[in-house]
């Protein structure tokens, strides 16, 4: 169990990590979700014990190890940079760690040759890195950080210089690899997709501070504030600064009914807020809420399009399956699925969230 | 067409009148020490008449002159090993870490290379007279340091900084102490900068006369120091003095063909 107790991390006067506290249970998968410079690898930084945090300490299994230096500490990590040793061998690069350890021979050549099947590594043991694609860097590195069969696995955004079809698969068999271990595995990356597609646990972060932890889809469905929910709305998420008057959000001339699941909410003003894909084209359930929207211009990416709308002083993403080609600058109904929509207080926290 | 082939034949002729008269010295040298006396006084000729080897036996089989290589090569190589043994360090220390004043003590290490050896005779005179050390190797080792380091310091960074610093992360977080990280993971990654460092300490040590020359007598004189030395009761032994010439160079040529590769990647970093 990791332990992180109101860490903070001061750079030249700045925080790059506000006071944060975060529990990681053994055996789980967790998600640091943000954008760059969110903190994400600050955050692993100090968890690897590279850093020592400004305040607060860091306890591993009940242990205080803020100050251990990280040759004592028993983590793995993997750059999103592909790093090896250019002047060993592949092998040597994945026997590295067992050899420090002081790993006879037959286990370390066991263990290598294990890793370097799983990682699909076997026919490149006797070359050295640089002779390798970037995926094999990275899957070299994997593999080191495998053998090291380390109780706290650090994954900082490993697979964000990858193609894409080598990301999906490892993506897949990553944390099947590691779950074996019971290690503590930590994940590090900016796609939201990603997060989702992982499981496991996720922890939001936005300038230094995480905004929510809790099981990733439960953070995805209720998110705690608008920080939250823009951190993991990809396409980005739709707002809406509307007044509610009974049971009428009023957004300049137009109106929204309040769907039944935010009728609690007191009259005022708020941000209603709402996924990409819970804007439609046709009026699929009774629910939908007519909305005329101005269309800016619409991208099409295979079997989804991207259409962006104007909604008012709004700028709105609709994600829609097929090929919507729509002439840009003209006026449109689309249909709102307000049973999902989710509203935020004047001050970002959440006021009722969908089901 | 014709155009074309005159065209080629003219940037054919450009380097080859280059690479002449950049080589005709050496050739010249190479060309004498071939030759008797008589022969490189009295007649011009491009080929020795009557080649001799007695020069280079004259050199083999003195001591007061082969000597003077074997002090050269000992000093130097002292050098060597010390200007790049305190440079890695240092370097390692200035590109990992930031400390107050870094990029000012950076700079200021150059300060030492700012003024002609020459000035720094009389100082070191003085030093190691009162330590004793005059006429030893180790005396001209450690002052031409005070101009390798600063160089090699500087040459090394340059290397350095080059190989992100994830890697010694990883190797850390691999378990890896420092030394050991820096033996076995570190050095075989800059080790054309080292390369490249050696080589100038070397070349820098091998040519300089004049602190060499001030800083021993007998016991330790250079060969270069030597070789101004040659006017005997007979007259100049040209052919023997030229012999001398050709040997000092083949030292230096073959570190140059060793290292060549590694220097252009040196100047390619920017920093040679």
């Amino acid at each position: 169990m990791l332990e992180l107790r109101d860490v903070t991390k001061m750079v030249a006067g700045e925080y790059h990590i506000h006071p944060t506290s975060l529990t990681l249970e053994r055996g789980s998968l967790n998600v640091l979700l943000g954008p760059t410079l969110s903190g994400k690898t600050s955050l692993m930084r100090l968890m690897a014990g590279l850093d020592r945090p400004s305040s607060g300490s860091v306890v591993f299994d009940g242990k205080d190890v803020t100050g251990l230096p990280v040759q004592s500490r028993n983590v793995a990590m993997v750059y999103q940079q592909f790093i090896n040793y250019p002047a060993l061998t592949v092998y040597e690069n994945i026997a590295s760690p067992m050899r420090i350890a002081g790993k006879d021979q037959q286990t370390i050549d066991k263990a290598v040759r294990k890793a370097a099947d799983l990682l699909k590594l076997t026919p490149y043991l006797d070359r050295t890195p640089l002779n390798l694609s970037g995926g094999q860097q990275q899957r070299t590195a994997l593999a080191r950080a495998i053998v090291k069969n380390a109780s706290l696995v650090l994954l900082d955004e490993p697979l964000a210089n990858l193609d894409y079809k080598l990301r999906e698969e490892l993506r897949e068999e990553l944390p099947k690899i590691f779950a074996e271990s019971g290690a503590i595995f930590v994940y590090a990356t900016t796609e939201p997709s990603e997060a989702l597609l992982l499981g496991g646990n996720t922890a939001t972060l936005c300038e230094g501070r995480i905004t929510q932890f809790g099981q990733t889809i439960s953070v995805y469905r209720n998110p705690a504030d608008l920080i939250t929910a823009k951190t993991f709305g990809d396409p980005p998420l739709n707002t809406l600064p509307v007044v509610k008057a009974g049971t009428i959000f009023r957004a300049g001339a137009a109106e929204i009914a309040v769907p039944s699941h935010l009728a609690h909410i007191a009259d005022g003003p708020l941000t209603i807020a709402f996924q990409p894909h819970h804007l439609k084209r046709s009026m699929e359930i009774p629910a939908a809420q007519a909305l005329t929207v101005r269309t800016l211009i619409s991208e099409i990416a295979g079997s989804e399009s991207f259409v962006h709308v104007a909604f008012g002083d709004a700028r709105w993403v609709m994600l829609a399956h097929g090929i919507h080609d729509i002439d840009p600058d003209q006026n449109i109904t689309l249909y709102l699925d307000t049973s999902r929509l989710m509203a935020f207080g004047p001050d970002g926290r959440s006021l009722a969230a969908t089901a | 067409m014709s155009n074309r082939s005159e065209g080629s034949r003219l940037s054919f002729l450009i380097p080859t009148i280059y690479i002449i008269f950049l080589l005709l010295p050496i050739y010249w040298l190479v060309n004498m020490s071939f030759k008797e006396n008589t022969e490189i006084l009295g007649t011009f000729s491009l080929i020795p008449e009557r080649p001799t080897l007695r020069n280079y036996m004259v050199i083999f089989t003195d001591p007061s002159w082969y000597s003077g290589y074997i002090n050269s090569m000992i000093y130097v190589v002292l050098n060597t090993v010390i200007s790049v043994a305190v440079a890695l360090p240092a370097a390692y220390a200035f590109s990992r870490y930031r400390f107050l004043g870094d990029k000012h003590l950076f700079f200021w290490l150059l300060t030492n290379r700012m003024a002609p050896p020459a000035v720094f005779a009389l100082p070191f005179f003085q030093l190691y007279s009162a330590f004793g050390l005059i006429d030893t190797h180790i005396a001209v080792a450690l002052a031409h340091c005070l101009f390798n380091v600063p160089l090699a310091v500087w040459i090394l960074e340059g290397f350095m900084s080059g190989v992100p610093k994830e890697i010694d992360e990883t190797a850390y977080i691999d378990g890896y102490s420092f030394p050991r990280f820096f033996v076995k993971i570190f050095m075989p990654l800059i080790a054309s900068g080292i390369g490249v460092a050696a080589f100038f300490c070397f070349m820098f040590s091998w040519v300089e006369l004049l602190i060499a020359r001030t800083l021993t007598t007998t016991e330790a004189k250079p060969i270069s120091a030597i070789m101004t030395r040659t006017v005997s009761a007979s007259g100049l032994d040209w052919g023997v003095l030229a012999a001398a010439g050709v040997l000092t160079i083949i030292p230096g040529a073959l570190v140059i063909y060793f290292v060549r590769n590694y220097i252009a990647k040196g100047f390619a970093l920017g920093r040679v």
